[in-house]
C-alpha cells in the first residue's frame, strides 16, 4: 500500500534484533569483544549506505517470508550463526515487539518517534566507533529528509500497510504477558487512561458556538477512560528526547539511561529479572560464535502453537495462503550456504505473490557484495 | 435521559477486520427480514447476512478479482452499500480499482480500473470514499483527491464515469451523502480528505461545489450530512459539527484520546447530545455504524478482531 514502509520496518525490526542478540551474547559470554564485533558488524550491514538507497526507494513490502531472509542475512554478517529454529524464535519476538508498537502508538507520526528510539539505542551499542555513528547519523538525516515532510494521513497508511502485515499475529510472549500489556489470548492491552497524545484535547466535552463564532454553551460527558493532558512533543532532531507516551509498568525501570529512552516503547530486558525470563523464553538458544550445529535447542514452538489451538491464533499472517510462515520446529540447517537456495526460490513462479519482479533479490544481492 | 446500550450476541467473521477508516457498512433488508454486514480483511471482503431473530447465519467471501485476472494481491480499501431508489449495489474501492456488485455480492457488475504507474513512485495509488447520492450517482474518490462520479442506471451494467471533481489535493478519506431523506436540502454530498479539508457539492448533469471548510492540520477519516449539517471525526480524536453551505461551525466534541476510524449518525433520530459510553476492551475499533435508522442497536469491529461487536438499547 503505502510506497515508504519497508525502511520503517527494516529499522525496526533490525533494531529489536540487534538489541535482543546484544542481551543474549552479553547474558551467555562474558567475552565483551566479541560481541560487540558481532554488533558493529551487524550495526555496520544495516547502515549501509548503497542498502539503505536500496530501502529508501518507493516499493512495496516485502512479505514475512522475504522479510525474514534479509533480517538472517543481516544477522549472519557477523562471526554469529543462528540455527533456523533460533531465528525463527528471534523473527517471532521481534516482529511481536514491533507490531506491540506500532498497534499501541498514540498517533500515526510517531511511528518515526518509534524508529528514532531504535537508532538511538544502535548508537548507544556502538558508540566507541566513531565511523559507525557517523553512519548511523547519516541514516537519520536521510530518514529525517524522507520522513518528516509526510502528513499523519500518509503515516497512517504507513501504519496501516505495517497492520496488515502483522495481522492475526498474536504470538504470546512472556515477557509481555508477565508485564500485562499482552492478554493470554494474544491481544494487547490498551489503556484508557494517561496522558493524551500530544496535540489532542482531553476527552469529554462538547462546546456549542454561534454563527459569528463565538462559544455560547459547554457541556461535558464522561469520556469512558481516565485521561489528562498531553505531554511534550518528542524530538525529530538527529538526537533529543523523544517521549513516546507508551508507559511500562515502573516498577520494571532500572536506572540505565539507555532505559529511560527505551522504557517506552520496547521491553526492558535490561532489568535483571527480565533478562532471566528472556533467557528462559529463549530456552537453550544457542548462539553461536562460530559456524556449529546447534546441540541444545529446545523447541518450544510446538508446544506454543498446542496451547494457542482453539483460540484461533495462527502463527502467521494468513490473509493469502501464500504468505504463511514456515516455522519449522525440524532441525533444518540455515547454513549460509542456504540462503542463496532460498533467495533462488523467489524465482519460482506462484511460490509468492510479489507482483512482477522479485522483491529482496536486489536486496540480497546487494547484502552479498558487502 | 440516556438510554442504556446493552452487549448483544457477536456475529463471527471468516476472517479478522483490518485497521481501516471506517471498515464496517450495514444494508438493513427489511422485506427479508435480515442484515447484510461487510468487513474488509486485506483483500477480502467478508459479507455475512443474519436474519433479525438471530436464527440465521450466511457467509460469502469477495476477493478484490480485477477485470479479466483471476487472483489479485490488491489490498481493499473500503467496502460500501450504496442504497439507490431502484437498486444497491456492494462497492468495492481498492490499489487497482473499483468494483460494484449485486448487493449479496453474486454479481459484478461493474470494473473501473485507477491509473497506476508502471514503476512505483513516492505517492500510493487507491480509491477510498463511496457514498450514493440521490437516484443515480455512485460518487468515489481517489488517492490524488479527484472524486469520480458514476451514473448509475436502474438496472444492468451500464454504469459510466459522467464526471471527474478536481478539488482536493490529497488522498480522499470518506465521502457521504444527505441521509436525512429531506429532499429540500440543497447539499447532498461532502467528501473528506488526508488534510482535513472538506467540500460541500450539490449533485446533477455537473456537481456543483458549495463550499470549502478547510481542516486544521489534521486528516478527517469520517464524515457525514445530515440535514445540511456535516459531522466530521478527525485524527485528532475531535468531531466538529459544520452548517455544510456556509462553513459555520456549530459545535466541536473532545470525543476520542486516539484517531477516530469512524463515525455515524441514525438519521431518525435528531439527538446531538451525548447519550451514552462504551469501552470495547483491548480492541481498535475501525468500524462503528448504526443498524438501523433509529438507532436501536449499533455494532463495531475492531483490528485482528474475527467478529462484529452489536448494541441495542434495553
Amino acid at each position: 500500500m503505502s510506497q515508504r514502509t519497508l525502511p520503517l520496518l527494516i529499522i525496526n525490526l533490525g533494531g529489536e534484533m540487534i538489541y535482543i542478540l546484544d542481551q543474549r551474547l552479553r547474558a551467555q559470554d562474558d567475552n565483551d569483544d566479541k560481541t560487540q564485533r558481532v554488533m558493529n558488524d551487524i550495526v555496520a550491514t544495516m547502515f549501509n549506505k548503497a542498502f539503505l538507497e536500496e530501502l529508501l526507494q518507493p516499493q512495496d513490502l516485502y512479505s514475512h517470508r522475504a522479510l525474514r531472509t534479509v533480517l538472517t542475512r543481516l544477522a549472519h554478517t557477523s562471526i554469529m550463526r543462528l540455527n533456523q529454529a533460533s531465528m525463527d524464535k528471534l523473527y517471532d519476538l521481534m516482529t511481536m515487539a514491533f507490531k506491540y508498537q506500532i498497534v499501541l502508538c498514540p498517533r500515526p507520526q510517531d511511528l518515526l518517534l518509534i524508529t528514532f528510539n531504535h537508532t538511538d539505542t544502535i548508537k548507544e551499542l556502538v558508540k566507541d566507533n566513531p565511523s559507525l555513528v557517523n553512519q548511523i547519523n547519516e541514516a537519520q538525516r536521510q530518514l529525517i529528509e524522507v520522513y518528516t515532510p509526510l502528513s499523519d494521513g500518509d503515516f497512517e497508511l504507513i501504519r496501516h500497510t505495517l497492520l496488515v502485515l502483522f495481522q492475526d499475529m498474536q504470538i504470546r510472549v512472556s515477557i509481555f504477558l508477565k508485564e500485562k500489556i499482552q492478554n493470554p489470548n494474544g491481544h494487547f492491552v490498551l489503556q484508557t487512561s494517561g496522558p493524551v497524545p500530544y496535540g489532542f484535547e482531553v476527552p469529554g466535552l462538547i462546546r456549542y458556538f454561534n454563527a459569528k463564532g463565538q462559544e455560547v454553551r459547554r457541556t461535558r460527558f464522561p469520556s469512558g477512560g481516565n485521561y489528562t493532558s498531553a505531554l511534550r512533543q518528542g524530538s525529530f532532531d538527529l538526537s533529543g528526547d523523544r517521549v513516546t507516551i507508551l508507559e511500562m509498568d515502573p516498577s520494571t525501570t532500572s536506572n540505565s539511561t539507555r532505559k529511560q529512552k527505551q522504557a517506552d516503547t520496547t521491553p526492558n530486558p535490561l532489568a535483571k529479572e527480565e533478562l532471566n525470563l528472556l533467557a528462559k523464553l529463549m530456552g537453550g538458544m544457542e548462539v553461536q560464535k562460530i559456524l556449529n550445529v546447534d546441540t541444545g535447542f529446545k523447541v518450544n514452538l510446538l508446544a506454543l502453537d498446542q496451547e494457542e489451538e482453539g483460540i484461533g491464533i495462527s502463527e502467521g499472517t494468513a490473509h493469502e495462503s501464500s504468505r504463511v510462515i514456515n516455522i519449522q520446529a525440524t532441525q533444518d540447517q540455515l547454513a549460509s550456504t542456504e540462503l542463496a537456495r532460498i533467495a533462488g526460490e523467489f524465482d519460482e513462479g506462484g511460490s509468492l505473490t510479489e507482483g512482477p519482479g522479485n522483491k529482496g533479490d536486489d536486496l540480497l544481492a546487494m547484502m552479498d557484495e558487502l | 435521559m440516556s438510554k442504556m446500550y446493552h452487549k448483544e450476541k457477536s456475529i463471527q467473521l471468516k476472517s479478522s477486520a483490518s485497521a481501516l477508516y471506517n471498515n464496517l457498512s450495514v444494508l438493513r433488508i427489511a422485506p427479508r427480514c435480515i442484515t447484510y454486514f461487510t468487513v474488509v480483511h486485506a483483500n477480502v471482503v467478508n459479507m455475512v447476512s443474519a436474519s433479525w431473530d438471530g436464527l440465521n447465519y450466511s457467509h460469502r467471501q469477495l476477493q478484490s478479482k480485477e477485470g479479466n485476472v483471476a487472483t489479485s494481491s490488491s489490498l481493499i480499501m473500503q467496502a460500501a452499500w450504496c442504497v439507490l431508489p431502484s437498486r444497491d449495489l456492494l462497492v468495492l474501492t481498492s490499489q487497482k480499482g473499483i468494483q460494484m456488485y449485486e448487493s449479496d455480492g453474486s454479481i459484478m457488475v461493474y470494473w473501473h480500473a485507477l491509473d497506476t504507474p508502471e514503476t512505483p513512485t513516492a505517492k500510493a495509488v487507491f480509491a477510498r470514499g463511496i457514498a450514493a447520492v440521490r437516484e443515480k450517482y455512485i460518487c468515489v474518490g481517489v488517492s490524488s483527491g479527484s472524486v469520480l462520479v458514476f451514473d448509475v442506471p436502474s438496472k444492468g451494467s451500464n454504469i459510466t464515469l459522467s464526471e471527474v471533481l478536481e478539488e482536493h489535493k490529497e488522498a480522499i478519506t470518506d465521502m457521504a451523502s444527505e441521509c436525512s431523506g429531506n429532499l429540500e436540502c440543497i447539499a447532498d454530498l461532502v467528501s473528506a480528505d488526508d488534510s482535513g479539508l472538506l467540500c460541500v457539492w450539490k449533485s446533477g448533469e455537473d456537481f456543483q461545489l458549495l463550499n470549502k471548510i478547510p481542516g486544521f492540520d489534521t486528516s478527517c477519516s469520517s464524515v457525514k450530512l445530515w440535514k445540511g449539517t456535516v459531522i466530521a471525526g478527525y485524527g485528532t480524536g475531535q468531531i466538529r459539527l459544520y452548517e455544510g453551505v456556509t462553513g459555520i461551525l456549530l459545535a466541536e466534541v473532545n470525543a476520542h484520546a486516539r484517531w477516530i476510524y469512524s463515525l455515524d449518525i441514525a438519521p431518525f433520530t435528531g439527538l446531538i447530545e451525548h447519550m451514552y459510553n462504551e469501552c470495547v476492551t483491548d480492541t481498535q475499533i475501525c468500524g462503528a455504524r448504526f443498524c438501523d435508522g433509529d438507532g436501536y442497536a449499533f455494532a463495531v469491529t475492531g483490528y485482528d478482531l474475527s467478529e462484529i461487536i452489536r448494541y441495542t438499547q434495553a
